[in-house]
């Protein structure tokens, strides 16, 4: 019984799930201000524009079938390459900070997570245009290489891709942050000293032992971070200067410009089944690698 | 875990009671005032607020103005079309102006309680989309055109031309606007920029195509700065956020080419769902008073709709190409207009020309 | 872990000067002079003056904090409820709820937004304040659910049976076993929760009504005039009153002890 997968916290909630009616609240408030609305911009889906940009409730798939035309997919491919490299990047940065918010004092643990968070509490767009101030041609970085001679002239870092990467990974760290905490806090220390005691790398210790373990938070981490890359907008148009689309600027573009927000609602249900699938991936990868060391 | 708790709870106190006490002389809560102190709500681009103005005027009637912002027509068409009720005053473009009429939205004026509505200038009388004037008051008028930098340019450009000029590659920058951009390229092709021609929107995309290597950015927004500060030469935009640039860098100068562009003018409307009827035909009118109507154009440098304001501007404004076009430019400019379902063509071609 | 200690160490710097480095260039950049450019054209205060005076940046800012402090208790509450709620039940069903708490989270947030706005119009609700908070809880509640049941499920079940042997009962050990446990999950919730309402845009955009401008709908309509370095002035205030209050947090922890 102990080590079954579905132990439950207490005993007598197991038994008689009066825990379940816990979760109605939520259920309830999901379903109405979730799914209906959900349900609504489906059916729009089907609608047409009117001339002047209203809904026109007339069942047709022209929505989606113009949606295949190959335009539509090289602007999906892009955007899943930089949601792609944004949540790797995201893991490489992310992760010793988190190892090491972990394993500090617990005295200071929330205070470092706090800190970690903090600058998020200024603004997006806020935050975006400090970046257009250090990567700009006569900005801070360049001010800072040319002067200390490490190149001649200014580089261009503004409105390049690597810019707009580079503001997708500022903008989603700490959800990268805080779920590899979590699940960092969880591992025990013995288990990783006693790795090193048998002689382990330190890469065999990573690969083999705690990401194994902290598999759950690195797949929440990723997904937190995948999902908003993918559809991010203000980003590509700031940092990268507009000069190319990703999958959240044609929304926005459909909704806000061209009132086409039948279109708008059947590009988003393509961008929705791309991400769900993709989270299922990870999800599926995360059991799997998780699988063997959890099963004690 | 105590500090967590001392943390959350001290940021807590610090900003929420700063919170709630700024949102209550934010908003006005509403029936507080109730009888003694109408509340009006105007919907506006977020440059054209002013403070001082607003104060003067709730001073006067006593009232309480609550001010909304917006960043482009499509928001303030997409927030009203779907029902949203409260707003009184709104202040949408020409085209969008047309397109909230046909749609019912606004509330037909009462030019005797408007009566500096009367005194417009004349190419703003009879407006395209509006021709007696009965849904809308012409609010700030302006140009659409090329900003650049004498200093760098020997000789002053004339045609949008300059904007392909490989010269200045990789200083030029464009709005990131698809009817804007697509406009400019129509006129340099002797077309109009309502066209709604699916070969002739092709040719256009073509040449904008050739034009994407040379430009650094699309931007609609901060194209000033990137003047101001020289890190392009020539940029497509309206006259008046050049003319703000002009402050920082007095090298700067403002073309409407000679094959035409697009003449602008944001128009002051009442909604029909407006709670405030009377009063916002008041704040219309204190709007379009002469020297109210001239202290914005002398801040923000757009012109005023209002003929008796251009003589109470500076010179430094009445004499700016950038704020008010002299006469001959004013011919070769032409109205932006909704073009229907023919803007899926622009839409394509545009996002065609993003993917590039 | 010794041995990493050092290599760790060096790169969690890095990637906090990283996270640092914008902030402080927004604050210098708070007492620049220049309006448009971003060359430096001398020291000034004129910007925190200019942001005492603006009422529409400060309601803005108080209905930013308003919105993101009710929707986190709202959602944390709500969100709590669901996570235990969901322990009692099978595993199959658990799987089915936490795959389908992904998808508020996979929305594109455009489509949210519409989708909300479109609803409440339909059930003709008006649009304000209060639709913008009912929003906020629909994208935290699962942001919440699932980082709880995350530090949930890897609970070990010893500890409460533990509890439930030497007598306790079902309150009891929740109080004393499960909740201090679970403590680090809900607090990152609720800190994940509270930032994601105050930065929001798109969903608020189209569930705000009149008098119901946050702070991101603010700063984004004041793009087609230029961010000006009062935005700079606010942000350099926000962080500096937050850090201000970890620090005297820390301060009262120190003369506890």
């Amino acid at each position: 019984m102990l080590g079954h997968r579905t132990a439950s916290v207490t005993v007598t909630l197991r038994n008689s799930c009066r825990a379940c009616w816990l979760a109605v609240p939520g259920l309830v408030w999901m379903a109405l201000f979730f799914l209906v609305p959900l349900g609504l911009v489906f059916a729009v889906s089907f609608a047409s524009r009117g001339t002047y940009g209203g809904i026109v409730w007339e069942f047709t798939t022209a929505n989606y079938v113009d949606l295949l035309h190959p335009l539509y997919g090289k602007i999906l491919s892009h955007s899943l390459w930089y949601a792609m490299l944004t949540t790797a990047c995201c893991f490489v940065l992310g992760f010793p900070l988190a190892y090491m918010i972990a394993r500090s004092p617990a005295r200071w643990q929330p205070v470092l997570l706090l800190l970690v968070m903090l600058p998020f509490w200024t603004n997006f767009l806020v935050r975006t245009y400090a970046w257009m101030i250090l990567l700009r041609h006569d900005g801070l970085i360049n001010h800072v290489l040319v002067s200390l001679g490490l190149v001649a002239t200014p580089l261009e870092l503004l409105y390049t891709p690597t810019a707009v990467v580079i503001g997708l990974v500022y903008g989603y760290l700490p959800f990268m942050v805080l779920p590899l905490y979590v699940a960092v806090e969880r591992l025990d220390p013995l288990l990783v000293e006693a790795a090193y005691d048998l002689y382990a790398s330190r890469w065999a210790v990573f690969t083999r032992v705690v990401v194994p373990l902290t598999m759950p938070g690195i797949v929440g981490g990723c997904v937190l971070v995948f999902i908003p890359s993918i559809g991010s907008f203000i980003t590509p148009d700031l940092l990268g200067g507009a000069r190319s689309m990703m999958i959240g600027n044609l929304i926005q573009h459909e909704y806000l410009v061209a009132r086409d927000w039948p279109l708008g609602s059947a590009v988003s249900f393509v961008l929705m089944a791309v991400v769900m699938a993709a989270v299922v991936l990870y999800y599926r990868q995360g059991d799997r690698s998780a699988g063997p060391v959890e099963r004690r | 875990m105590k500090t967590w708790f001392r943390s959350m709870v001290l940021t807590g106190v610090a900003l929420l009671p700063l919170a709630l006490g700024l949102s209550g002389c934010g908003q006005g809560v509403e029936g507080e005032f109730g009888e003694a102190r109408p509340i009006l709500h105007y919907f506006t681009w977020s440059d054209y607020v002013e403070p001082e103005l607003i104060a003067e005027f709730e001073r006067r009637e006593q009232v309480k103005v609550v001010v909304d912002t917006f960043s482009s027509n499509e928001e303030l068409l997409a927030k009203l079309q779907s029902g949203a009720t409260g707003y009184d005053v709104a202040v949408p473009s020409d085209f969008m102006v047309a397109i909230m009429i046909q749609q019912g939205l606004l509330q037909e004026v009462d030019s005797q309680a408007i009566p500096n509505a009367s005194s417009l200038e004349s190419h703003l009388q009879a407006l395209p989309f509006d021709p007696n004037g009965r849904f809308s008051v012409p609010y700030l008028w302006g140009t659409v055109g090329i900003g650049y930098d004498s200093d760098i340019l020997s000789a002053a450009p004339d045609s949008w031309a300059i904007l392909w000029e490989p010269r200045y590659k990789g200083r030029i920058s464009m709005l990131n606007d698809q009817r804007e951009v697509f406009g400019a390229v129509l006129r340099s092709m002797g077309q109009s920029m309502n066209s709604t021609d699916p070969l002739v929107i092709e040719a256009a995309k073509e040449r904008l195509l050739l034009q994407k290597p040379l430009v650094k950015t699309y931007t609609s927004d901060h194209y000033d700065q990137l003047l101001a500060s020289g890190e392009v030469v020539l940029a497509h935009g309206w006259g008046g956020q050049v003319a703000r640039a002009m402050a920082e860098r007095p090298s700067l100068r403002y073309v409407v080419p000679k094959e035409g562009a697009t003449l602008w003018a944001d128009c002051l409307v009442l909604l029909k769902s407006a709670p405030q009827k009377a009063l916002g035909m008041k704040f219309i009118n204190y709007l379009m008073e002469p020297e109210v109507a001239a202290h914005t154009s002398e801040r923000l440098r757009f012109a005023s709709a209002s003929r008796p304001a251009r003589q109470l501007v500076s010179p430094a404004v009445r004499d700016n190409p950038a704020v008010y076009p002299p006469l001959d430019q004013l011919v070769r400019l032409e109205w932006m207009r909704d073009v229907g379902k023919g803007i899926r063509l622009y839409d394509r071609a545009w996002t065609e020309l993003k993917m590039q | 872990m010794r041995r990493k200690a050092v290599g760790l160490r060096a790169v969690s710097l890095l990637v906090m000067l990283f996270l640092y480095g914008p902030i402080l260039v927004l604050i210098l950049y708070s007492f620049n002079a220049a309006h448009l450019s971003m060359a430096w054209r001398g020291t000034t205060l004129k910007w925190y003056a200019a942001l005492i005076h603006d009422e529409a940046l400060l309601a803005a800012t108080a209905n930013s904090l308003v919105i993101a402090v009710v929707s986190t208790i709202g959602a944390t509450g709500l969100g709590g409820l669901f996570a235990f709620g969901m322990e009692g039940m099978s595993r199959s069903r658990q799987q089915l709820l936490e795959g389908s708490l992904v998808l508020p989270l996979v929305i594109p947030e455009v489509m949210m937004g519409v989708a909300l706005m479109l609803f409440f119009v339909m059930i003709k609700l008006p649009l304000g304040l209060t639709t913008v908070i009912l929003g906020h809880i629909v994208f935290n509640l699962p942001l919440v659910t699932i980082m709880i049941r995350t530090r949930l499920r890897k609970l070990d079940p010893a500890l409460p049976e533990a509890a439930a042997d030497l007598g306790a009962d079902a309150w009891h050990t929740f109080r004393y076993v499960t909740f201090p446990l679970l403590r680090p999950a809900i607090w990152g919730a609720i800190l994940v929760a509270f930032t994601v309402s105050l930065d929001d845009f798109l969903v608020t955009f189209f569930t705000a009504g009149p008098g119901a401008t946050t702070l991101p709908l603010k700063v984004y309509s004041m793009i087609k005039s230029g961010v000006t370095p009062e935005i700079n002035a606010l942000s350099a205030l926000l962080v500096l009153v937050s850090m201000g209050c970890v620090a005297l947090s820390l301060q009262l922890q120190r003369r506890e002890v």
